[in-house]
């Protein structure tokens, strides 16, 4: 085990794979000085400019061209820097790297992985923050990651790396400086596996990226109360682990779901939906969602948080469940 | 169009041009035999024909190795039968049968055949500009000496992509060929009315790709010109070709085109770039009757893919779930 932050993670991660397969390379603005949150930083010495590549502020292009350089035997990291900004690359995405293997009837595949740093910090407001995951879990041929720790964070990125087919990869800028254990070895992490933070019989909390650590911390403050909880972090959305969640629930017949993007229409609906479809017979209490309300981000604090989703939310949620 | 057929006289490389005619032939065929096929309900969805602007794809896939790549259109049947697709699994795939070049999954706007380089139509006007510079910029990244051909409609170029994708082969000295089919119309508009500035090529100049501008109808002209453009891209100095051409037919098979005149396309069906180079090959002296004989060559080929593609089952209904992805079991039904 090695001690690192998640942004050294993901580092460690891409030095990793480009050393080990030639045909990798990373394309996205500024990555030769390291990409906007450092990320890429000091790889450019070792993988020189063609594979650690800087481009223009043609997102568009940038997602495009990987598409066409995945189809013609190359597996390249697409650095969008912001999810907001992979909006300028949705046709590219959605439209060409997600159907391009079926359409062409099994002639190509296009190994690529977007990434796209998601979530708020502190005042970037409403086109500097967002939280887009569900939006591509809904779509018919991308893989979507969200890790909450270091190790996932490198582990999620390396199998991605490998995957042969494309994946949106969405980082959360606040865990950026998190500090983790980091295993030692060529640890590959697996997709639709879901992590158990914690062990619980009274409640399930089913969680990803940030919001895991909002959800643990509410936990922690639960079982002074003698409510003990077992929190679940999904780490992958497409695929999820539905068969762990609803493992989880049927043994503690309680169901909370948390995350930070905005609640409608949010994958926690899929979750609740799931739980309910399968499970009704065995809940002690209705399902419930923690998100967003459906409103724009806010640069002034206070407005912002608003908008957070907090250990304090969470923990309520959960004595409501419980009766408390 | 060729004023005098004859000025290209004894120099014409006779063997090459019979058979990019006999080309020509094959997909003005296909395309008639596909026309057909949509009216009589096998054909079910839509088609984009290209009838009319033959030349453009004969003459530069002409210039091309197998291994070098392209990418097309939603108009883009000349173009990969012109890199040396078979029309068969074409048809096939226009129909939607079992043995069609994407297992009936595409259709005419997704047809695709990698094996010949052909990385697919797109349904997305301008989308191939990107996609294609990438494909450019893995070949340069992998140290090869193949070169990439995109074309795409003068539509395309009011889409963000051209920009994006023309100065990033600039910026990255890609192996590229981008090839402007200027056939006048944007869908059902005419494109000069939607289009501000000096059109596709002042547009590629300003982006720091020379370009070039070529009869559309007049293969022997796009032959001459595509060999010297593609030989420099090979070197990594992508260049732009616009071939002015018309789209003789409507938007698609089902588009009778009342936004334009009869009178306007009658006059153009005597610019049809087949028949100019029948006029230049007779000129030259081949015999009438074997250009005759290869156009009902072409004709009886296609007839026999539209019967054999008619013939052919559906694919299998399992076949849906199939190439989604290696993740996630695309069997779970939300129904």
């Amino acid at each position: 085990m090695a001690k690192m932050t998640y942004i050294e993670a993901a580092r460690l991660a891409v030095a990793e794979e480009m050393r080990r397969d030639p045909l990798v390379w990373a394309v996205g603005e500024d990555l030769g000085r390291g990409g906007v949150f450092g990320q890429y930083k000091g790889l450019v010495d070792e993988f020189g400019p063609e594979r650690i590549s800087d481009a223009p502020i043609s997102e568009s292009c940038i997602m495009g061209a990987a598409v066409g350089a995945a189809m013609t035997g190359t597996r390249p990291i697409v650095e969008m820097r912001f999810s907001d900004f992979a909006l300028c690359a949705v046709d590219e995405l959605v439209n060409q790297a997600a159907k391009a293997r079926f359409m062409f009837g099994g002639q190509t595949r296009v190994p690529i992985v977007v990434r796209e740093p998601i979530g708020m910090w502190r005042s970037s407001a409403a086109q500097h923050s967002q939280s887009l995951e569900a939006w591509y879990a809904h779509i018919p041929g991308l893989v979507v990651a969200v890790p909450s720790t270091p190790a996932d964070n490198r582990a999620l990125l390396k199998a991605a790396i490998r995957c042969d087919d494309p994946v949106v990869f969405m980082e959360h800028k606040n865990l950026w400086p998190l500090e983790g254990e980091v295993p030692e070895g060529d640890d590959v992490g697996r997709f639709g596996k879901a992590g158990s933070c914690r062990e619980g019989c009274d409640l399930t909390i089913v969680s990803w990226s940030a919001a895991v650590h909002t959800a643990m911390e509410a936990a922690t403050a639960l079982a002074s109360e003698g409510i003990e909880v077992e929190v679940l972090d999904l780490k992958t959305l497409w695929p999820w682990d539905r068969d762990a969640v609803l493992a989880s629930v049927e043994r503690t017949g309680r169901l909370l779901v948390v995350h930070e993007a905005v609640a409608v229409a949010g994958f926690g609906a899929e979750i609740a939906a799931t739980v309910a479809e399968h499970l009704h017979g065995a809940l002690k209490a209705p399902i419930r969602r923690l998100g967003a309300p459906r409103i724009p981000i806010s640069y002034a604090p206070v407005l912002e948080d608003e908008v957070r989703v907090t250990a304090g939310a969470v923990a309520a949620a959960a004595r409501g469940l419980m009766g408390r | 169009m060729t004023d005098d057929p004859s000025s290209y006289g004894s120099n014409l490389n006779m063997e090459r041009y019979r058979a990019h005619y006999g080309q020509m032939c094959r997909i003005r065929e296909f395309e008639k035999a596909a026309i057909t096929a949509a009216q009589n309900k096998l054909v079910l969805g839509a088609i984009h024909p290209s009838i009319g602007q033959e030349a453009v794809a004969v003459g530069v896939c002409g210039n091309l190795r197998r291994d070098d790549i392209i990418l097309s259109t939603h108009r883009g049947h000349g173009h990969t039968m012109a890199k040396g697709a078979d029309p068969l699994a074409m048809m096939r795939e226009l129909f939607g049968r079992a043995g069609g070049y994407s297992q009936g999954k595409g259709g005419s706007m997704h047809i695709a055949d990698f094996e010949v380089g052909m990385l697919g139509a797109n349904g997305v006007v301008g989308a191939n500009i990107n996609i294609a510079a990438g494909a450019a910029h893995a070949i340069k990244l992998r140290g090869e000496d193949r070169v990439v051909v995109c074309f795409f409609g003068d539509g395309a170029i009011n889409r963000g992509p051209f920009l994006e994708g023309l100065n990033w082969a600039g910026v990255f000295r890609l192996p590229i060929l981008f090839v402007c089919e200027d056939n006048g119309f944007a869908a059902t508009t005419r494109t000069h009315a939607m289009t501000s500035g000096g059109g596709p090529a002042a547009r590629a100049e300003a982006m720091g790709i020379a370009a070039d501008t070529v009869d559309g109808n007049d293969l022997v002209a796009i032959d001459e010109m595509a060999r010297d453009l593609i030989d420099e891209a090979r070197q990594g100095r992508p260049r732009f070709l616009l071939a002015r051409t018309y789209r003789l037919t409507g938007h698609t098979s089902a588009d009778t085109a009342p936004y334009r005149s009869e009178e306007e396309v009658e006059l153009r069906w005597l610019n049809d770039p087949i028949t100019n180079m029948r006029r230049i090959l007779e000129a030259a002296g081949v015999p009438g009757t074997q250009l005759t004989a290869m156009a009902e060559a072409a004709k009886s080929e296609m007839k026999r893919a539209y019967e054999a593609a008619a013939a052919t089952d559906w694919p299998s209904r399992e076949l849906a779930y199939a190439d989604v992805q290696d993740i996630g079991d695309p069997r779970e039904r939300a129904f």
